[in-house]
């Protein structure tokens, strides 16, 4: 996983409610079995026609915000079903960060092992952010997850929150598993071998 | 340790494998399902790192989300490319790993949500992991059972484990007797239309009352099924004695002096008297009404007697939402929803699959005619589907006019080639009403298997009230 230290991009608006993941990548996409390939289908139904033609008022295909590697996005991001695939065509079309009140619980997990950070803000954080992404090139946001903060284009400054763990794996681009190899393996077997005794059937 | 838990809480107690100081938890996992969609990345980052799967006995494996519900589909011909590819990969994943395995010419293949139960592989007080958000069914068991990311399901594959940490406690009471006509979908999409599709997030929901205590499992399963459309990470119910019968005898449910030991360990799983709650939610029974949702989010829910709202009737984000959703589904403020007119009608999915499900809906439409351009019926499994025929609901759909399926997710997600047309409306059995869920700019209304076959008599959503 590629680490997120600091990113310094375009943010780009969504302020619609409830994006679900449905939205973020069509079902006809989940058809591949490689993680890679994604982000030209990004948001496909809401970005192209039935003709696969770009649709213009669409944020991501404005020419400010094609290269948007930040999303402000309105309440509930991410609802909707489990499929990593809403991750990896984010970082696939190169969004590294996403910016929201509140995150779906299975895609905000998801986010945090593909070296995305979702982040948490207050509704009024979120209003002045979504108000900096609206600035077209202007748009820049910096995030440093380091001391946690966004940097706005006027210097304005939001700190968030992010759980300690999931910040030091993301900092360090660290492998899940491999860390669960290194340090929970020898409790991983002596659970399993207490448990095999207490509830047999399992 | 508080000395009074939650079911969530005593469920999560006894399978923390590994706890770290900031209270990352590594929770061992008990049954590990797999489907063909979110799990070939997975087994390839097995493979490429040369790991095992740990126990490949816990993990089960079958093709739903892609599989044709046409006859003769074994035929891999029936399929398109890319989902042959997809279902070929667990094939030989679940052979190279050596894990559980039901292909698509087994009679006992379907919807993985509606096998694991019905094979006795989800038990009480288990944990329950599958990369599918609607795992969260399995908690009708009370089995602690919610949806992972592909990553997860690699990490649980390596490691029988998941990285966790804990969420909170919340209380969804339905007190009472439901009203004749209303059913476990009505509670589950009432507490959506409630709580909205955030108000779950952060929460284990554990639903409990008088109502609940009443369903059968069927119906239990369907209220738990769309805890995550309510944004919790897993729904729950105390297990029972209506859960031990039906678990009983299943070909993987434990036996003899086993099952005496496991009823023994189930019975005490239940939340304590003076648990705490960090959310209550409580809905009277006698209040719910067979409902529909009208827009396109899960909590867009409102009673059938009820007509289409206006837009600057919500608040926030919410206003420009619904406008939107309006817009999509072709409707106007003020409508009447029972003067929606219907083309297509779903029955099936892991939230109404089951055979229940059928028989309700068949109660319905004995003896009548469908009324719509389309309707189907896709048992959630080969099983459900034998046993629908053995009990003659079979024949009620197919005079009634209704194409009788074989198994699979269907038309839920439209992953195979079960899909509506742009701007076709459906009256469907399943979960999400997602634009473009069921088709490219199709328009799906959510309902209970009664009321879907009141929309398919009657050509239009109908209050199926009416009917009886």
């Amino acid at each position: 996983m590629e680490k997120f230290d600091k990113l310094t991009g375009v943010a780009a608006p969504m302020p619609l409610v409830n994006i679900d993941t449905d939205m973020i990548i069509p079902k006809q996409f989940l058809k591949t079995i490689k993680r890679t390939g994604l982000g030209v289908n990004l948001f496909d139904e809401m970005r192209y026609d039935r003709k696969g033609n770009e649709i213009e008022t669409f944020v991501l295909n404005k020419p400010a915000y094609r290269n948007a590697e930040i999303i402000v996005a309105g309440d509930n991001f991410g609802c909707g079903s489990s499929r990593e695939h809403a991750p990896w065509a984010l970082l696939d079309f190169g969004v590294r960060c996403v910016i929201s009140t509140s995150f779906a619980d299975i895609f905000y997990n998801n986010c945090f092992k593909n070296g995305i950070l979702p982040i948490v803000v207050t509704p009024e954080e979120h209003a002045k952010l979504m108000d900096d992404a609206e600035r077209g090139s202007n748009a820049v946001l910096t995030v440093d997850l380091e001391s946690q903060t966004i940097t706005g284009p006027d210097g304005g400054e939001v700190s968030f929150e992010v759980d300690a763990f999931k910040k030091h794996c993301l900092l360090n681009g660290l492998d899940d598993i491999g860390l669960t190899m290194t340090n929970a393996a020898s409790s991983i077997d002596t659970f399993e071998a207490k448990a095999s005794v207490e509830r047999p059937w399992v | 340790m508080s000395a009074s838990r939650t079911l969530y809480d005593k469920i999560w107690d006894d399978h923390v494998a590994h706890e770290a100081e900031d209270g990352t938890c590594h929770l061992y996992i008990d049954r590990h399902l797999v489907h063909e969609v979110t799990s070939p990345q997975a087994f390839e980052g097995l493979r490429m790192t040369g790991r095992t799967v740990r126990a490949p006995h816990k993990t089960i494996a079958v093709p739903d989300h892609n599989v044709p519900t046409t006859l003769g589909r074994e035929n891999p011909d029936q399929m398109p490319e890319d989902s042959r590819i997809q279902v070929e990969a667990l094939d030989k994943n679940a052979k190279e790993f050596g894990i559980h395995y039901y292909p698509v010419s087994d009679v006992r293949q379907g919807i993985v949500h509606i096998v694991g139960p019905e094979q006795g592989w989800t038990l009480p007080g288990m944990t329950v992991v599958c990369g599918d958000s609607h795992t969260a069914t399995h908690g009708a068991f009370g089995a602690l059972a919610h949806g992972i990311g592909t990553s997860e399901v690699e990490h649980v594959l390596a490691t029988q484990t998941l990285i966790q940490k804990k969420s909170k406690n919340m209380k969804v009471e339905i007190t009472g007797k439901l009203r004749p006509g209303v059913t476990a979908k009505d509670i589950t999409l009432s507490v959506i239309g409630r709580t909205g599709t955030a108000g779950g997030t952060g929460y284990v929901i554990e639903y409990c009352g008088e109502a609940i205590r009443d369903l059968s499992m069927e119906g239990r399963m369907t209220v738990c099924n769309m805890a995550i459309e309510g944004g919790a990470r897993a729904g729950l119910i105390a297990p029972d004695e209506k859960t031990f019968d039906y678990v009983k005898g299943r070909p993987h449910a434990p036996k003899d002096a086993q099952w005496e030991a496991a009823l023994t360990y189930w019975k005490t799983l239940f939340s304590d008297e003076d648990a705490h709650w960090d959310k209550v939610v409580t809905i009277r029974g006698e209040d719910i009404a067979p409902v529909v949702t009208w827009g396109t989010s899960p909590e867009d829910v409102l009673p059938i007697t009820d007509v289409v709202p206006a837009p600057d009737s919500f608040e926030g984000g919410k206003v420009g939402a619904a406008e939107r959703s309006i817009d999509y589904m072709g409707l106007t403020p003020g409508q009447k929803l029972t003067d929606i007119e219907i083309d297509t009608v779903f029955i099936g999915s892991c939230t109404n699959g089951r055979i229940e499900d059928l028989r309700a809906a068949a109660a319905v439409v004995k003896g009548k005619k469908i009324g719509v351009k389309r309707a189907m019926v896709v048992p959630g499994s080969g099983l459900v589907r034998a046993q629908a025929e053995e009990e003659g609901l079979a024949d009620i759909f197919k005079e009634a006019g209704f194409e009788w399926r074989m198994a699979g997710c269907s038309m839920c997600l439209a992953m195979n080639p079960d899909q509506l047309a742009e701007e076709e409306r459906c009256a469907s059995t399943s979960n999400r009403n997602f634009e473009g869920r069921q088709g490219y700019r199709g328009r799906t209304h959510l309902m209970s298997p009664a009321m879907a076959a009141a929309a398919a008599i009657a050509g239009k959503l109908t209050d199926v009230r009416e009917m009886m």
